[in-house]
């Protein structure tokens, strides 16, 4: 990002809100207050507004070169008004992995999240339900090797098991070692909602003479649903977003994912090519900005992150 | 036959917590019967071990002729109602209330209509198609109690059916609650804490402590003639006086008055035996001047009940409570000299915790 046009807007935001309050502060003045506290509060309200804008400039600006940039005719690096043009999402069109790779990061986020949300979904319930000696400590060490499961850390051995096992270049590979690797923190947050539920819901479905399985598919997973949403949103996000385990496990670039694929688009000189880069960053991010607006509006997104209501 | 018979029914926790120990117990068909106790006490875990939901260590539950000690909760054909109601929040009041014949596989239009006649039933019109977490307290709670219902079970298990509720709701589903059982006669066991709630509700009262059944009988018995100190002290809304005392010349002698001796305990208790001296605040009768046998002493506190008063008498360093109506309260105020004489026949002796008394069973006063 430019320095200089960055500086150019946080200071026209800066003045901008700061003609609000002086405008109050006359007001305040007719009304035969103190003056000393007026003008600190003015003083306070300049100071809170500008350091506002700074903050909401240093996020937008990206997200506003995210908008701006793909209809862009020559795409930079600075935010500028668009000399309007579909033609960047042509040239998308024309690379043969671009639309491929979106479609392997679905099926990829897909089958990690339904394996993750059904296997945490069993592990949270039993271990809310049963009393196992040492739960919380088992909890807390898986939670603990999760981050190294799928980090750089483990990328070797990780790589070696996968190849061993005939997992190379192979999608399901990607899942099991994804699936690994989120599903401590997603039993985590998972158990959260199901310690949440009163063990009262069961006993009521049992005594009316339901079966386990019953009981689970009429109470327990209805009552958890927002939890299991959650859960599936943060599952896709964290898989979405991954580059080091199919970049690492995937051989073939027709079987590449999207976070992949995107540092392959360079020009022959070996810059970005901006035009690619860009457009293919706004349909990257368009699904998830669904995923995430779809979910919040259905269950009334709460990410309650492990912590104890 | 007995709707319910546990034998030497016991339930052990891990950690050694014995919460029920060798329990016999009969309730008969059609009986609305109380478990009361304080918390702790078993009767929480005895209902949910007749419900099924826990287990029994050892000994045995028979419902009628039927062993059910070992079969899972869905097949002993009990409705229950539990404290929180336990409505499920994604089901609508009509899907709640006929969830028990979803699981008895009934179609859905003899379940709708079955669960709509019981919602008539219990004044719930216009509220079906709302979820439980639009509703008040009173209305869920006939919610939970449609459905416990609606299934037509032989037995119907409430846990602290009314703890949940407001004071004056409360007293408005007390009332809902015993004609609703009187109209169905179906056989009902409830657990409470609130010893108000037993007496008023139940047919017959299990009090309980420590797992142990203290005393059984009707509400009169346990409230006129508690068995042992516990349930004395435990049962009426005013406590029991429990004064210490001494037996002297076929007389007791107690917070420094001698009163006569009760003429069930007479050939009961030895010269110099020293014994407790009990009489309920409400058998204690005010007198205008001192007399013998009567208790003296001066006013320490008053305390309105609304129809009467509470009136606390320091009678030799003893605190002897006492209620008094309405226009003879009003003339007394506290460090005024009172007296108060014990209604024959309303006094109990306890040795050693328990009530002497020449009876084996205690009869069911009218």
């Amino acid at each position: 990002m430019e320095p200089g046009s960055d500086a150019d807007v946080v200071a026209a935001a800066g003045s901008e809100a700061g003609a609000g309050p002086g405008r109050r502060s006359t007001r305040g003045a007719r009304g035969g207050r103190r003056v000393n506290e007026v003008v600190k509060e003015v003083l306070r309200r300049i100071g809170l507004a500008t350091f506002v804008s700074a903050v909401l400039g240093f996020f937008a600006l990206p997200l506003l070169w995210l908008a701006f940039a793909p209809f862009d005719a020559e795409p930079g690096i600075s935010v500028s008004l668009p000399e309007f043009t579909l033609d960047n999402f042509r040239i998308l069109m024309d690379n043969p992995y671009a639309l491929a790779s979106l479609r392997n990061s679905v099926l990829l986020a897909a089958g990690t999240a339904a394996l993750v949300v059904t296997c945490a979904a069993f592990a949270a319930y039993a271990l809310s339900r049963v009393r196992v000696p040492g739960r919380d400590a088992l909890l807390y060490v898986l939670l603990l090797l999760s981050s190294i499961i799928t980090g750089t850390a483990a990328m070797v051995p990780v790589f070696l098991l996968a190849f061993n096992l005939h997992l190379i270049d192979s999608r399901l590979g990607v899942v099991l070692v994804l699936t690994g690797g989120l599903l401590p923190a997603a039993i985590f947050l998972l158990k959260d909602f199901t310690d949440a539920t009163p063990t009262s819901y069961e006993e009521a479905a049992r005594v009316f003479g339901a079966s386990p399985s019953q009981v689970l598919r009429h109470v327990v997973v209805p009552v958890i649903r927002p939890g299991l949403a959650t859960v599936t949103v943060w599952t896709v996000a964290q898989v979405w977003g991954d580059f080091l385990m199919p970049f690492l496990l995937l051989r073939d670039p027709d079987k590449a994912p999207a976070s992949v694929i995107m540092y392959t688009f360079y020009t022959e000189g070996g810059q970005p090519d901006l035009a690619l880069i860009s457009t293919f960053s706004l349909l990257y991010a368009l699904p998830v900005v669904v995923m995430y607006l779809f979910v919040s509006r259905r269950y009334g997104f709460r990410f309650h992150g492990g912590i104890k209501r | 036959m007995s709707a319910i018979t546990t034998r030497g029914l016991t339930k052990d926790y891990p950690g050694g917590v014995r919460a029920l120990d060798a329990l016999d117990l009969d309730v008969a068909e059609g009986e609305f019967f109380a478990l009361l106790g304080p918390s702790g006490c078993g009767k929480t875990t005895l209902l949910r071990t007749v419900a099924g939901l826990e287990s029994a260590t050892s000994g045995t539950i028979h419902m009628g002729d039927t062993d059910v000690t070992r079969m899972p909760p869905g097949r002993r054909d009990v409705g229950m109602v539990f404290q929180d109601y336990a409505l499920f929040p994604h089901m609508t009041v009509l899907d709640n209330i006929a969830y028990p014949l979803r699981i008895k596989k009934r179609p859905r239009s003899v379940r709708h209509g079955k669960a709509e006649d019981v919602a008539h039933y219990l004044g719930l019109d216009g509220l079906l198609s709302r979820r439980p977490g639009e509703l008040s307290g009173g209305q869920q709670q006939r919610v939970a109690l449609a459905r416990a219902l609606v299934a037509e079970p032989q037995l119907f298990l409430l846990d602290e059916p009314l703890s949940n509720l407001d004071a004056r709701l409360r007293l408005e589903a007390r009332t809902f609650l015993k004609q609703l059982q009187q109209r169905l006669g179906v056989t009902t066991v409830f657990v409470t804490h609130d010893q108000a709630e037993a007496l008023a509700l139940a047919d017959r009262i299990a009090v309980m402590e420590s797992g142990r059944i203290r005393q059984l009988g009707s509400p009169t018995e346990v409230f006129r003639r508690p068995a042992n100190l516990f349930v004395a002290s435990f049962i009426g809304s005013t406590p029991m006086n429990l004064l210490p005392g001494r037996v002297r010349e076929e007389r007791i002698v107690a917070a420094g008055t001698e009163l006569p001796l009760p003429a069930e305990a007479r050939d009961l208790v030895t010269e110099g035996e020293a014994v407790v001296y009990g009489v309920r605040p409400e058998y204690l009768d005010a007198l205008p001047s001192a007399e013998d046998g009567a208790f003296e002493g001066t006013v320490s506190v008053v305390e309105n009940l609304g129809g009467s008063s509470l009136v606390t008498l320091d009678v030799a360093d003893e605190p002897v409570r006492v209620v008094v109506g309405e226009e003879r309260a009003q003339q007394l105020a506290p460090g005024d000299r009172a007296w108060a004489r014990p209604r024959a026949g309303r006094v109990l002796l306890y040795r050693d915790g328990d009530l002497i008394t020449s009876d084996e069973v205690p009869a069911a006063a009218p």
